[in-house]
C-alpha cells in the first residue's frame, strides 16, 4: 500500500466546462486611490498561464500497520465485538488501514482502565512528575512531526503545508504549554483548593483530529484526569500513531486510552455513568444530544461546536492584508474549520473592489494533492461532507445568489471542491445562515458599523469573528459588540496554546487554551 | 341606657396590608393571569397571597430582561458596584422589616432571622466589590508564540434564568442573585415557591437601588408550572438551577439543551436544602459570578 504512487491525474474542467459568470465591471478604485492590479494578476476566471512542476512530500516516513485495535489499559486490543473498519485517504478515495470499531463494552473496559490509572497512578502522582510526562508527549511528537505531518495528510486530505506548518508545531506547543502547568495547579485557581475531575470522555472530530487531540489531552493529562478519548471514525489513524507516542514516552497504562469507532460509540463513552468529566468538539447537532446525555447528572461539560462566523472589512482597511485574511479565513483546511470566516461583510464602498481582488487571488490558490508541498486546497474529508457542501452550494445559485469559482483543475479522483464565491447574498439564504464547512464563502454588505454588528450577530451561532480596519477605536468597540468567543482584529484563524478558544451561544460553551482551557478540567468546588 | 363617650372602648387600628405582587421590567404588576396562591408561615397560618406567575407573565419578564441587558452591561464596571452596594444601604434600611418577614416566612426565631438579613445585606457588600475586579482576576493576557497581541476578558452571558434556593428565602436568593448581576447580566428570577415574601419585598429594595428595571425580574409561584417553560424559553441563555428540585432537573437541562444554555448547578454531592448560606467560606466564590460570564479572547497583530 506504501508503495503506491500519485500520478498527477487530472481532467481539465472549470472553465472549458462550466464557463464563469461574466466578471463584475472593475469599480473606479473607490476611494482607494488607484488600485490597479498587480503585474502578475490573472484576468478573473483564467488559469495559471503557467504549470507548478509536482513537490510531493514522500509518504515513506509513514509505516503503517495494516489494522489498528483499540488503545485500553495500554495495550493494543481488538474490539469484544470483533469487527474493524477501514479508513481512506480522501485524495484517492483508497483505503489506508483497518481501524477496531469499538462498542459499548470496549468503553466499559477503557472507562474502568482510565477510573484504574486515576486512582492508582495518576491520580497519586505528584504534579512534578506528571509534569515531565507531558514534555515527554511533546519532545517525541516535535521528533516525529514529519511522520505524523504525513500521515495526517493522508488521512485527512488537508495539505501537507498546513499539516507540517501549522497543525504539528500547534500540537506539540499544546503539550508543552499544559506540561508546565501540572506542578502549578494551586496557581491557577488560587484559593480554592483546584483538583482533577476523574476521568474524562472526550470525543473529537475529523477536521483537525491531532490538533484537537491535543487540545482534549494535554490539559486533562496536566490537570490530573485520566483520559478516554474517541477520535472521528473517519480520520483515526493518527490518534494511534498518538497511541504509539504514550508508549514511547512511557506514560502509565490506562491513562490514556483510544476507543475508535462509530457515532454511538462516542454516546456510550459520554453516557457512562463512571465519567466524570465531557469535552466534545464537533457539530451544534451532535452537541445537543450530548447536553441532553448529560442532563441531570453530575458530569462536567464543554462543548466547541458550530459557527458561522462573519469577517467584517472597513473601508478603511488594509485592503492587499485583509484579502489574505479573508482567504486564509474561509479556505484554510477546505473551509473544514468551525471558526472559518464565512461570512464575508465587506462596507458597500469597497465592496467591488474587494470581491475584484478576492477572484484575483483565488484564481493563484492551488486545488489537489494534498501530499503536494504546493497545494493550498486539498481534498474535502469525506464523501458525506462533500455531498453537503454540494447541497448547499446548489442552494446558494437556487436561492438567487451569484456564484463564481476560478477555472482550477481538480484531481480526477478523490473529493475536492472548488473555492467558492457567493456574492448578493441576502441573510435570510442558506448559505448565510447554515455551516457549510467547506470552502465557500458568502459576500453580504453593509454601510454602517451598527449594521454590520447586527448582521454579525444575526446568526445562533458565536464562535468567532473578524474585523478589519485601521481604527483602532473601531477595533475594540466592534470587539466588544461582536457575540463571539474569539475575535481577530487584521487577523484571521489564529491559535495558540496560550489563547482561549471557545464559543458563545450555540456555537458552545467552555474554553480550550490557555488559563481556562486549563480550569476546565479542574473541580474548583471541592471544598463546597 | 346612653354609654357614655368616656366608656366607649378605643377604636382598634386596621392594619394596612400588602398585596405580593411581580416584578417585571421595573414595574410591580399582578400575574396576566389572575391567579393567586396562599401563603403561609410555618404553623399553617396565611400570611398574605402572592401572585400565581403564569408561563405570559414568563415571557414578559424575559422581555424586559433582554430589553435591558445592552444598558446594564454597558454600565462601567464600577457603576454596578454602587449599584449593588446602594441595594445593600436599602436593605440595611429596612432590616427590622426582613427579620420580621424571613422569621415568619421560614419560621425561624427573630436572631436567627437577624443572623439572615444581616448576611444577605454583607454579601451585597461583598458582591458589589467584585465589579471591577472579577476581570483582573478571570481575564488574561496570553502569550502567544506569534507576534499578536491577544487577550481574553469576561463579559455578560446575558438573560440567566435564576431558580432561587426554595429553604432560605432571602440570604438563599440574594447568594444566587448578586453574583448573576453583578457581571452585567439581567435575569428572571422563580422565588421560593413557599416562602416567596421577602423576595417580593426585596424587589421593593431593587426598584429603590437605582438598579434599572428590568435587570432583576422576579416571578412568584409554581415551580412545576414555570420552570419548564423557563428552562425551554430560547431566549435565556443560562440557567441557575440551584433551587431546582431534584426531580426537575433532568427534565430542566434536556429542555435547556436545545439553545445550549449554559447551566449553573450545585456542585457534586451538595445538597443545595441543606446548603449554610451562612458559611462565607463555601458561599462566596468568585466561580459563581464567572460562571455566568462568557471569556471573550481579542488577538491582534503587533508591527510598526
Amino acid at each position: 500500500m506504501a508503495e503506491r504512487t500519485r500520478t498527477p491525474r487530472t481532467r481539465a474542467t472549470g472553465a472549458s466546462a462550466t464557463p464563469p459568470p461574466e466578471p463584475a465591471p472593475r469599480s473606479a478604485a473607490v476611494g482607494r486611490g488607484t488600485a490597479s492590479p498587480s503585474t502578475w494578476a490573472l484576468g478573473e476566471g483564467q488559469a495559471l498561464p503557467w504549470e507548478y512542476a509536482p513537490a510531493p512530500e514522500s509518504r515513506e516516513i509513514v509505516k503503517l500497520q495494516a489494522r489498528y485495535g483499540l488503545f485500553i489499559g495500554g495495550r493494543e486490543v481488538p474490539a469484544q465485538g470483533g469487527g474493524w473498519f477501514t479508513s481512506v485517504d480522501p485524495a484517492t478515495e483508497e483505503p489506508i488501514a483497518e481501524v477496531a470499531r469499538g462498542g459499548p463494552e470496549d468503553v466499559e473496559r477503557a472507562v474502568a482502565a482510565a477510573r484504574r490509572a486515576f486512582r492508582k497512578t495518576w491520580g497519586p502522582m505528584p504534579g512534578r512528575e506528571r509534569s515531565k510526562y507531558l514534555f515527554r508527549i511533546a519532545r517525541i511528537i516535535q521528533e516525529r512531526a514529519r511522520e505524523l505531518a504525513v500521515l495526517e495528510t493522508l488521512d485527512n486530505g488537508k495539505p501537507i503545508r498546513e499539516t507540517r506548518d501549522v497543525d504539528l508545531p500547534l500540537v506539540a506547543a499544546h503539550f508543552w504549554y499544559y506540561a508546565g502547568w501540572a506542578d502549578k495547579l494551586a496557581w491557577a485557581a488560587p484559593g480554592r483548593d483546584p483538583r482533577p475531575h476523574g476521568v474524562a470522555a472526550q470525543v473529537i472530530p475529523w477536521n483537525f483530529p491531532l490538533l484537537m487531540l491535543a487540545w482534549k489531552v494535554a490539559p486533562a493529562l496536566a490537570a490530573g484526569n485520566t483520559v478516554v478519548l474517541k477520535p472521528a471514525s473517519f480520520t483515526p489513524l493518527s490518534a494511534m500513531l498518538f497511541a504509539d507516542i504514550c508508549r514511547q514516552a512511557e506514560l502509565p497504562d490506562g491513562v490514556v486510552n483510544i476507543v475508535t469507532g462509530p457515532g454511538e460509540t462516542g454516546m456510550a463513552l459520554v453516557s457512562h455513568p463512571d465519567v466524570d468529566k465531557v469535552a466534545f468538539t464537533g457539530s451544534t447537532e451532535v452537541g445537543r444530544k450530548i447536553a441532553r446525555a448529560v442532563a441531570g447528572t453530575e458530569k462536567a461539560l464543554t462543548l466547541e461546536l458550530g459557527g458561522k462566523a462573519a469577517n467584517i472589512v472597513f473601508a478603511d482597511a488594509a485592503l492587499d492584508q485583509a484579502v489574505e485574511g479573508i482567504v486564509n479565513g474561509i479556505f484554510f483546511n477546505q473551509g473544514e474549520v468551525c471558526c472559518a470566516g464565512s461570512r464575508l461583510l465587506v462596507q458597500e464602498s469597497v465592496a467591488d473592489e474587494v470581491v475584484a481582488r478576492l477572484r484575483e487571488r483565488l484564481a493563484t490558490l492551488r486545488v489537489g494533492d494534498p501530499l503536494d508541498k504546493n497545494t493550498d486546497v486539498g481534498a474535502i474529508n469525506n464523501r458525506p461532507q462533500l455531498a453537503r457542501i454540494e447541497e448547499l452550494v446548489a442552494a446558494g445559485v437556487a436561492e438567487g445568489a451569484e456564484m463564481w469559482q476560478p477555472a482550477c483543475v481538480l484531481p480526477e479522483r478523490g473529493w475536492f471542491v472548488r473555492p467558492t464565491l457567493f456574492t448578493n447574498v441576502q441573510q435570510s439564504h442558506r448559505i448565510a445562515r447554515e455551516e457549510i464547512f467547506g470552502p465557500v464563502l458568502s459576500v453580504l454588505t453593509f454601510r454602517t458599523p451598527d449594521e454590520a454588528i447586527e448582521k454579525a450577530n444575526n446568526t445562533t451561532y458565536g464562535l468567532s469573528a473578524g474585523v478589519w480596519t485601521e481604527k483602532g477605536s473601531r477595533i475594540l468597540a466592534m470587539s466588544r459588540r461582536l457575540r463571539a468567543g474569539v475575535v481577530w482584529a487584521n487577523t484571521f484563524n489564529r491559535f495558540d496554546p496560550a489563547s482561549p478558544f471557545g464559543g458563545m451561544k450555540e456555537s458552545g460553551y467552555g474554553r480550550e487554551g490557555g488559563l481556562h482551557g486549563l480550569l476546565a478540567y479542574l473541580d474548583l468546588a471541592g471544598g463546597v | 341606657m346612653p354609654r357614655t363617650p368616656k366608656e366607649r372602648p378605643a377604636p382598634v387600628r386596621i392594619a394596612v396590608r400588602k398585596t405580593y405582587k411581580l416584578y417585571v421590567g421595573g414595574a410591580f404588576p399582578r400575574s396576566e393571569s389572575g391567579r393567586s396562591y396562599v401563603i403561609r408561615d410555618a404553623a399553617g397560618v396565611e400570611l398574605a397571597n402572592a401572585a400565581l406567575g403564569s408561563r405570559k407573565d414568563l415571557r414578559d419578564a424575559v422581555r424586559a430582561a433582554r430589553a435591558a441587558l445592552p444598558g446594564w452591561d454597558r454600565r462601567s464596571a464600577m457603576n454596578r458596584g454602587q449599584i449593588l452596594y446602594r441595594i445593600a444601604e436599602m436593605l440595611e434600611g429596612r432590616r427590622a422589616q426582613f427579620v420580621e418577614e424571613v422569621a415568619a416566612a421560614e419560621g425561624i426565631g427573630p436572631d436567627a432571622a437577624r443572623t439572615a438579613v444581616d448576611r444577605a445585606i454583607d454579601r451585597w457588600v461583598w458582591t458589589a466589590g467584585w465589579a471591577d475586579k472579577i476581570a483582573q482576576v478571570y481575564g488574561t493576557v496570553n502569550p502567544v508564540a506569534s507576534s499578536h497581541f491577544d487577550f481574553t476578558i469576561p463579559e455578560p452571558v446575558g438573560v440567566v434564568g435564576v431558580v432561587a434556593p426554595e429553604g432560605s428565602s432571602l440570604l438563599g436568593l440574594v447568594s444566587r442573585l448578586a453574583p448573576v448581576i453583578v457581571g452585567g447580566n439581567t435575569c428572571v428570577v422563580l422565588a421560593s415557591e413557599g416562602r416567596p415574601l421577602p423576595a417580593v419585598t426585596l424587589t421593593e429594595v431593587l426598584a429603590t437601588s437605582d438598579l434599572p428595571g428590568g435587570v432583576v425580574n422576579l416571578l412568584t409561584g409554581r415551580r412545576a408550572e414555570l420552570v419548564p417553560w423557563l428552562a425551554a424559553h430560547l431566549d435565556v441563555d443560562a440557567l441557575d438551577l440551584w433551587g431546582v428540585p431534584a426531580g426537575m432537573r433532568t427534565a430542566a437541562e434536556t429542555e435547556a439543551a436545545e439553545n445550549l444554555k449554559r447551566i449553573a448547578r450545585p456542585p457534586r454531592g451538595v445538597d443545595p436544602e441543606r446548603f449554610d448560606w451562612l458559611d462565607d467560606a463555601r458561599a462566596e466564590r468568585p466561580e459563581w459570578i464567572a460562571q455566568h460570564l462568557e471569556m471573550k479572547t481579542v488577538w491582534h497583530p503587533v508591527g510598526m
